[in-house]
C-alpha cells in the first residue's frame, strides 16, 4: 500500500461557521494505480488532495482523521520531513502552471534546486539532469530554454515544467490537481499523454483530480466521485461509467456534454450544491435527487458495496453482491 | 433574403507594442473573417486561444475598432458608425460574457441590473411597467421574483450567468453574443445554462453568436459552426456534417483532441505537436502547415482559399481541393496512438 487515508476529515473555521470542506473521506491508492478524484466545485477534492500534501494551513483548517504514506502517518511528520517527501517521492502538479512556478527563478534553477534537494547530486550532474527531463518533457531546445524564465514560456510548455519538476524527485506516486483545466484540447491532449508515457517508463501511481468525466475515462482505472465533501462512490472506471449506483453520479454522467450526441437535450440537476457551513442531517443530495425519499432527508447514508469492489452512499442504490 | 448579421472579410489588427530596441509586429488577431447568422439561428465559433474568436465577437459588439471589413446588421453597416448613431442599434446585438462574477456590477441589486437597459433604450415608462418587465424577465431566466431586491454576491454562478442573460434580454435583441458563456460553470450547472439558452432562442426567434472553445456544448446548441485558427476560419458548415466529417486537418486534430467521456474508447486519437505560432507573424502559406500531420510542399507557399465543398460547407484546405480534382493526396504523416 503506497497511500491510505482514513476517515479524513478537514474544516476550516469561518467568519460564518466552521466549513467542513472534507467530511470523512478514505481512500487508498496502491504502487502502480491510478485513481481519480471527480467532483464539482466544492466537492472537497482539492483539499483532500492538498491534505495528503499537507499544504493545508492550520489554523484556519483542521485536519483529522490518518493520513499513512508507506506505512508512516503522514500527519505526525514534521514540515520539514513532509519537505521530503513532497516533490520527493510525492511529486504534484497543480492547475495553474503561472502561479505554481517561482517568477523571477528561471526554470532551470527551480529544475536543479530540485534535483539537488531531492536527488542529492551535485550542481553540475543537476544541470546535466534537468535538460534530460526537460527534454523528456517534450520541450523544444531545452539546452537553450533551460535559462528562460516562467513567464517566457505558454500555458502548455509551463505546464511540462511544472511536470519536468514533479518528475525530479522521481516519485512513485504523482498527485495531479486539474492539470488540464487551464489548458486548450490540443494542448491536453499532449500533456495527457505526456502523463501516460511518465507512468508507463516509471510504474508510478497517479492520483488525478479533475472535475472533467473525460478525462477521468481518459486516464485512470478507478475513480471517486466526492460531493459537497463525501465521498459518493468509488468503483473502478469501467464499471461506474457502465453502472453508476448513485444518482450523483448518474446526474453528472447525464449532465456530461458529448461529442457525437448531437442536439439531444442536456439532463440537468435541478438547483446548485448545499452550503458546507450548515450541513443538515441526511444525504447532501437529497435536494436535488429525483428518487429521494423521505428517509433520504433524515438518515446520512452509509458508504456501502453494491457491487464488487463497487460502494456508494444511497439508501436507493439497488444491491447486487455476486459471490466472488 | 438578408441575413441578421453579415460579417465579410473582417480584419481586426491590434498595434505594435513598442519595444526597446525598435517597434513589433502588429497582432493580426483577426485576419479575413466572413460568416453570416440568419434570425433565429446560432452559429457557434470554436477555436483555441489566441485564435481571435473572442476578437470577432468584440467587433460584432463595437468593442474593439474594426481595421478593415464590414459589418452588416439586417444589411445596414454598423462597424463605420459614429457612436450617436450607433446607439439604437446596440439594443439589437446584447452579451452574455464569460465571467458571472465580473461582468455584474457588485454594487447594483438585480433590480437595477436588469433596469438598466430598460431605461437605457427607453423600453418602459413608469416604474410599475418597468417592474412588471423585470418580474417578467426573471422568469424567463427561472429565477424567483424576490431576487430582485439582492446583490451579486448572493446568487451562485449559474444563477449570476442567469442575471447576465436577464440583462441581456431586457433590451429585447435580435442577437445575443455569448463568449464562453458557460465556460466557468460545473457540469451540473452549465447543462441548465445551456438548455436556457436554447429554450430562449427558440421561445423568442434570438440569434445566437455562441463562442465556445468546448466543442460538445456548440454540437449542443448550435446548428451551424465556423472553427477558427490563427485570425481565419478554416472550416465553416452545418455543426451535424463538420463534427461527423470534419474536413480540415485542424478541425480533425481538434474534435478527436476531446476526452471521450466513456472508458476505454477506441477512437483514434491525432496528437498534433508543437502549439500555435503566434499572431503577429503568422506562418506563410496555410497557417496550419508547422502542426498539421497531413502537410506538404504547397501548404507552405500556398494560402488556402476557403472553399465551397458541399452545399452549405467551407473548407480552407489544399488537400480538399486535390480530392476534389481526383488527384490523391499524400499520405498523412502519421501522428495517431
Amino acid at each position: 500500500m503506497l497511500l491510505a487515508v482514513e476517515n479524513l476529515h478537514v474544516h476550516f473555521r469561518t467568519a460564518d461557521g466552521v466549513l467542513r470542506a472534507v467530511d470523512g473521506v478514505s481512500l487508498q491508492v496502491d504502487e502502480g494505480q491510478t485513481l481519480a478524484i471527480v467532483g464539482e466545485s466544492g466537492s472537497g477534492k482539492s483539499v483532500t488532495a492538498n491534505s495528503i500534501l499537507r499544504l493545508i494551513a492550520e489554523p484556519p483548517g483542521r485536519i483529522a482523521g490518518v493520513i499513512r504514506w508507506r506505512g508512516a502517518d503522514l500527519l505526525a511528520l514534521s514540515q520539514r520531513q513532509v519537505r521530503k517527501i513532497r516533490g520527493g517521492e510525492i511529486g504534484v502538479i497543480f492547475q495553474e502552471p503561472t502561479t505554481s512556478l517561482n517568477p523571477v527563478l528561471s526554470i532551470g534553477h527551480q529544475l536543479v534546486e530540485t534535483l539537488r534537494l531531492h536527488e542529492r547530486l551535485d550542481r553540475a550532474a543537476a544541470e546535466r539532469r534537468a535538460v534530460e527531463l526537460l527534454a523528456s518533457v517534450g520541450l523544444p531546445e531545452p539546452q537553450r530554454r533551460i535559462g528562460d524564465y516562467p513567464h517566457l514560456l505558454s500555458g502548455g510548455m509551463q505546464q511540462r515544467v511544472m511536470i519536468a519538476l514533479a518528475l525530479a524527485g522521481s516519485p512513485k506516486l504523482l498527485i495531479a490537481d486539474e492539470p488540464t483545466a487551464a489548458l486548450d484540447v490540443t494542448i491536453q491532449a499532449q500533456i495527457l499523454e505526456l502523463l501516460r508515457d511518465f507512468r508507463r517508463r516509471t510504474g508510478a501511481a497517479l492520483l488525478l483530480i479533475t472535475h472533467d468525466m473525460g478525462v477521468v475515462a481518459e486516464a485512470a482505472a478507478r475513480v471517486i466521485v466526492m460531493y459537497a465533501g463525501r465521498k459518493v462512490e468509488e468503483a473502478s472506471t469501467k464499471n461506474l461509467f457502465r453502472t453508476p449506483r448513485h444518482p450523483y453520479t448518474r446526474a453528472l454522467l447525464g449532465a456530461v456534454p458529448r461529442l457525437g450526441a448531437g442536439t439531444r437535450r442536456l439532463a440537468e440537476i435541478n438547483g446548485a450544491a448545499p452550503s458546507l457551513l450548515q450541513r443538515g442531517t441526511g444525504c447532501a443530495f437529497a435536494s436535488r435527487c429525483t428518487s429521494a425519499t423521505e428517509i433520504c432527508r433524515r438518515v446520512t447514508p452509509p458508504l456501502e458495496a453494491k457491487a464488487p469492489g463497487h460502494v456508494a452512499a444511497c439508501h436507493h442504490a439497488a444491491k447486487e453482491m455476486v459471490a466472488a | 433574403m438578408n441575413a441578421l448579421l453579415e460579417v465579410i472579410d473582417l480584419k481586426a489588427h491590434f498595434p505594435p507594442r513598442t519595444l526597446p530596441f525598435g517597434k513589433g509586429l502588429p497582432v493580426k488577431a483577426v485576419d479575413g473573417v466572413s460568416f453570416r447568422i440568419g434570425r433565429g439561428e446560432t452559429l457557434g465559433l470554436v477555436g483555441e486561444s489566441g485564435c481571435g474568436k473572442t476578437t470577432v465577437a468584440r467587433a460584432v459588439l463595437r468593442l474593439t475598432e474594426v481595421t478593415a471589413g464590414e459589418v452588416r446588421l439586417d444589411g445596414q453597416r454598423i462597424d463605420n458608425l459614429k457612436p450617436g448613431a450607433l446607439r439604437p442599434l446596440r439594443r439589437r446585438i446584447q452579451v452574455v460574457f464569460q465571467d458571472p462574477y465580473a461582468s455584474l456590477n457588485p454594487r447594483l441589486t438585480v433590480r437595477d441590473i436588469i433596469a438598466e437597459p430598460i431605461l437605457n433604450f427607453a423600453l418602459a415608462q413608469t416604474p410599475d411597467e418597468i417592474d412588471t418587465r423585470i418580474a417578467t424577465l426573471l422568469d424567463k431566466v427561472r429565477l424567483p421574483r424576490d431576487s430582485a431586491g439582492r446583490r451579486p454576491h448572493e446568487f451562485s454562478g449559474g444563477q449570476r450567468q442567469r442575471i447576465g442573460i436577464a440583462r441581456a434580454l431586457a433590451a429585447q435583441p435580435d442577437l445575443i453574443v455569448c463568449d464562453e458563456a458557460v465556460s466557468a460553470l460545473d457540469v451540473s450547472v452549465k447543462a441548465q445554462i445551456v438548455n436556457l439558452l436554447a429554450d430562449l432562442q427558440r421561445e423568442l426567434g434570438l440569434a445566437l453568436l455562441f463562442i465556445s472553445h468546448d466543442l460538445a456544448i456548440v454540437e449542443h446548441i448550435a446548428q451551424c459552426v465556423a472553427v477558427m485558427y490563427l485570425g481565419r476560419i478554416v472550416e465553416m458548415g452545418p455543426t451535424r456534417n463538420v463534427f461527423a466529417a470534419p474536413k480540415h486537418p485542424y478541425t480533425r486534430a481538434l474534435l478527436s483532441a476531446v476526452p471521450v467521456a466513456e472508458p476505454g474508447s477506441t477512437r483514434t486519437r491525432i496528437i498534433l505537436s508543437g502549439e500555435p505560432p503566434g499572431a503577429s507573424n503568422p506562418p506563410t502559406g496555410c497557417r496550419f502547415h508547422t502542426r498539421c500531420p497531413s502537410v506538404f510542399e504547397r501548404c507552405r507557399a500556398d494560402e488556402p482559399r476557403l472553399r465551397q465543398t458541399e452545399s452549405g460547407r467551407l473548407v480552407a484546405c489544399h488537400l480538399n481541393e486535390m480530392v476534389t480534382s481526383d488527384v490523391s493526396p499524400p499520405p498523412p504523416r502519421a501522428a495517431v496512438r
